[in-house]
């Protein structure tokens, strides 16, 4: 079992009016095998959570720490972290301009596990992948994300999951601009990778939609870049029917 | 330096040209009085710099290339063409279609005899073609090409014996004709390459330049009724080499052209290469692909002379841009002309400028004199690979360099597999490879 380990995290960003701290002490535990909901509302520092653990450079941390069984992450860089086993699936995926799906997909999982994959088996493993998430099989001919819808994108994240399995995904808003159906496939896929028991799941979602068939084990409310409260599915729930409103109203939401 | 009082010309802008260019180009850029003027264009596509507003050159503004007064020929069709240097006045730079290009480092090819040692020319490959070294008085050159700029037509004015490479009648060439031009001498030269594929023949024909040299040079190329011709043109001069090329295509009936630029080496390259329908149900396709390392400028200007009906013409040119001062120009005239019903074209160019401090001019024309075509548009892009394409890599764990090749790499091989020459799209992968290790990226 792994061990993603965030403790009393403060992270910033500089911006033209400043520097501006977004998340303010944050402790979050995730095991392999579990699956943590973070919900909030626009702007509480979800997302720079999820961009802060894969070291995206725009934010910066100032204190606290994050650990994958008691390695440093924060000293790692981007391309080592994956790795070390993180996955961010993004909350808006570049196009890549000049790289085909195809190249990228093979590229990336030969730097993942340091070799490259034996070509039968990977070839068949992606139809297999673009299959069950309803990709269409010319997508890989296709340049990274280049003209591909808001959906098509997130499934293509999910289709990177499920090939290069890493130890723990962090979706960051998977769910937003997903109609009924695409929300449906891209469920199954994250369900599927998370049944075989070796994935932390760190799920951030704006919506209570997709916990009808993602189901966590943990809820993490996130108000002003701290954890507001915390609970078990039912919170979920609870935050259905009542929104955020008992949070923000007492709070001062800041960007 | 003379004044002058000429309407186009803003009184307070500094000239550095002559009265009597300046009254030509001013008399070449008088309305014709039949064609339109769109506000925001030109006739030649883009808003020019210079002149003062109540001109009759509607839509000026001000262009990123600053402030030069330069006026634009009233229809591309319109370029003066002629053997006669005389007819080409001085360059000073202000012109047209020498606007983007540095004089100063064209080391006398604009202004010198012409007379030093031309690169060697050795033709290797296919068996069954014809490679002759003839004299200037041989009757075929010059009879499908005419210069449409000074250095050309100082090359022509200056070539001593012309290579001329023959595809006989119905002939498909048994290799590719590969065309080595190696150069050794650094003062300024003239060469005449004569590349006739007679009708129904097929060849891929390469012209491969590399070494050091200082070189004016025409490319004529006949392509006949029905034949298929691949013209590639490989620019890995060394580092200090200077060439200015025009390479006129006349394409026949129901000919197939395909015409690809790979310039990679040297300080300055200026490539004119030009496609000229002579007769109704040919294709043309034209690829170019270049990358300008730190100091270099590469410059490419094409034209795709629709002037005859139903005929088809696409052209992608891809570049990439790395280190302080590389320079790239892009250049792409379409002309429809009132008889070329029926066209079907289209143009584009991307660039990918990979570091700071690089500078890529992209400007496709199209000229279009009747509505009766099939298709027709253009395209460009320049993009720059920033912060959020490397992140989304290293993400998937692909280490910087890696990734930073990757995208380049794959920019540019779209152009590299259209020459469908396998040694030499191996080799020109490997010379990208080289120039991204040179850049450390």
């Amino acid at each position: 079992m792994s061990t993603l380990e965030i403790k009393d995290l403060h992270v910033s960003i500089d911006t033209e009016q400043g520097v501006i701290p977004i998340l303010k002490g944050v402790t979050l535990t995730i095991n392999t095998g579990e699956t943590h909901a973070i919900m909030g509302p626009n702007g509480s520092g979800k997302s720079t959570l999820a961009s802060t653990i894969a070291g995206h450079p725009r934010y910066t941390v100032d204190s606290g720490s994050i650990t994958l069984d008691g390695e440093d992450v924060l000293s790692m860089s981007v391309d080592e972290r994956a790795r070390a086993g993180l996955f961010l699936a993004m909350q808006y995926p570049v196009e890549v301009p000049g790289v085909t799906m195809t190249n990228f997909l093979r590229t990336a999982k030969t730097a993942l596990d340091g070799e490259a994959p034996s070509l039968r088996h990977w070839t068949k493993d992606v139809k297999t992948a673009m299959s069950a998430l309803r990709i269409d099989a010319d997508f890989a001919q296709r340049n990274v994300n280049e003209g591909f819808s808001g959906g098509e994108k997130k499934r293509v994240e999910i289709l990177q999951l499920e090939l290069f399995r890493p130890r723990f995904a962090i979706l960051d808003e998977t769910d937003s601009g997903l109609d009924v159906d695409a929300l449906k496939v891209v469920s199954e896929g994250v369900n599927r990778e998370h049944s075989k028991g070796e994935m932390g799941t760190l799920l951030i979602t704006h919506y209570t939609r997709i916990l009808r068939y993602i189901k966590p084990d943990f809820v993490h409310v996130f108000v002003a870049g701290r954890i507001a409260e915390q609970g078990g599915p039912e919170l979920a729930d609870r935050l259905e029917e009542e929104g955020y409103d008992r949070f923000t109203a007492q709070t001062t939401v800041e960007a | 330096m003379a004044e002058t009082t000429h309407t186009e010309i803003s009184p307070d802008t500094p000239l550095d040209g002559e009265l009597g260019e300046l009254d030509e180009k001013a008399r070449l850029g008088a309305p014709s009085g039949e064609r339109a003027v769109i506000d925001g264009f030109t006739e030649e596509g883009e808003r020019l710099p210079g002149g003062d507003d109540g001109t009759e050159q509607l839509g000026f503004k001000k262009h990123s290339h600053g402030n030069a007064p330069v006026i634009p020929e009233a229809s591309r069709g319109e370029r003066r063409r002629s053997f006669d240097i005389a007819d080409f006045p001085t360059l000073t730079g202000l012109e047209e279609d020498w606007r983007f290009t540095p004089l100063k480092r064209l080391r006398g090819l604009h202004t010198e005899a012409l007379s030093g040692t031309a690169p060697a020319v050795e033709v290797t490959g296919a068996g069954n073609v014809t490679v002759e070294t003839v004299g200037r008085d041989d009757v075929r050159l010059g009879a499908s090409a005419t210069p449409e700029d000074r250095v050309s037509a100082a090359a022509w004015n200056a070539f001593g014996d012309a290579t001329v490479i023959t595809i006989p009648k119905e002939t498909v060439a048994d290799g590719e004709v590969m065309v080595s031009v190696r150069g050794a001498h650094a003062e300024a030269a003239a060469q005449h390459l004569l590349i006739e594929a007679k009708a129904f023949s097929k060849a891929v024909v390469v012209l491969d330049h590399q070494g050091s040299a200082t070189l004016a040079q025409n490319v004529e190329i006949v392509v006949g009724d029905g034949a298929e011709l691949t013209v590639v043109s490989v620019q890995e001069w060394d580092d200090d080499a200077v060439h200015v090329s025009s390479q006129q295509a006349k394409v026949g009936r129901d000919a197939r052209y395909k015409h690809v630029v790979v310039s990679l080496g040297g300080d300055l390259v200026r490539l004119t290469p030009s496609s000229i329908f002579t007769a109704p149900g040919a294709e043309v396709e034209m690829y170019g692909l270049y990358f300008a390392d730190a100091g270099q400028h590469l410059e490419q200007r094409l034209l795709v002379d629709h002037a005859v009906p139903n005929c088809k013409s696409r052209v992608t040119y891809k570049g990439a841009l790395q280190g302080d001062d590389a320079h790239t120009v892009w250049v792409g005239d379409v002309l429809i002309r009132k008889a070329a019903e029926g066209t079907d074209t289209y143009e584009t160019n991307r660039n990918l400028i990979l570091t700071d401090g690089a500078r890529s001019d992209s400007v496709p024309n199209l000229e279009i004199e009747t509505g009766l075509i099939e298709g027709a548009g253009h395209a460009s892009a320049t993009g720059r690979f920033d912060d959020e394409h490397l992140f989304y890599l290293m993400a998937r764990g692909i280490p910087e360099k890696a990734a930073r090749r990757l995208v380049v790499r794959g920019f540019l091989n779209e152009v590299i597999q259209q020459i469908k020459v396998p040694s030499l799209e191996e080799r020109l992968s490997e010379s990208v490879e080289r120039e991204l290790a040179a850049g450390n990226l």
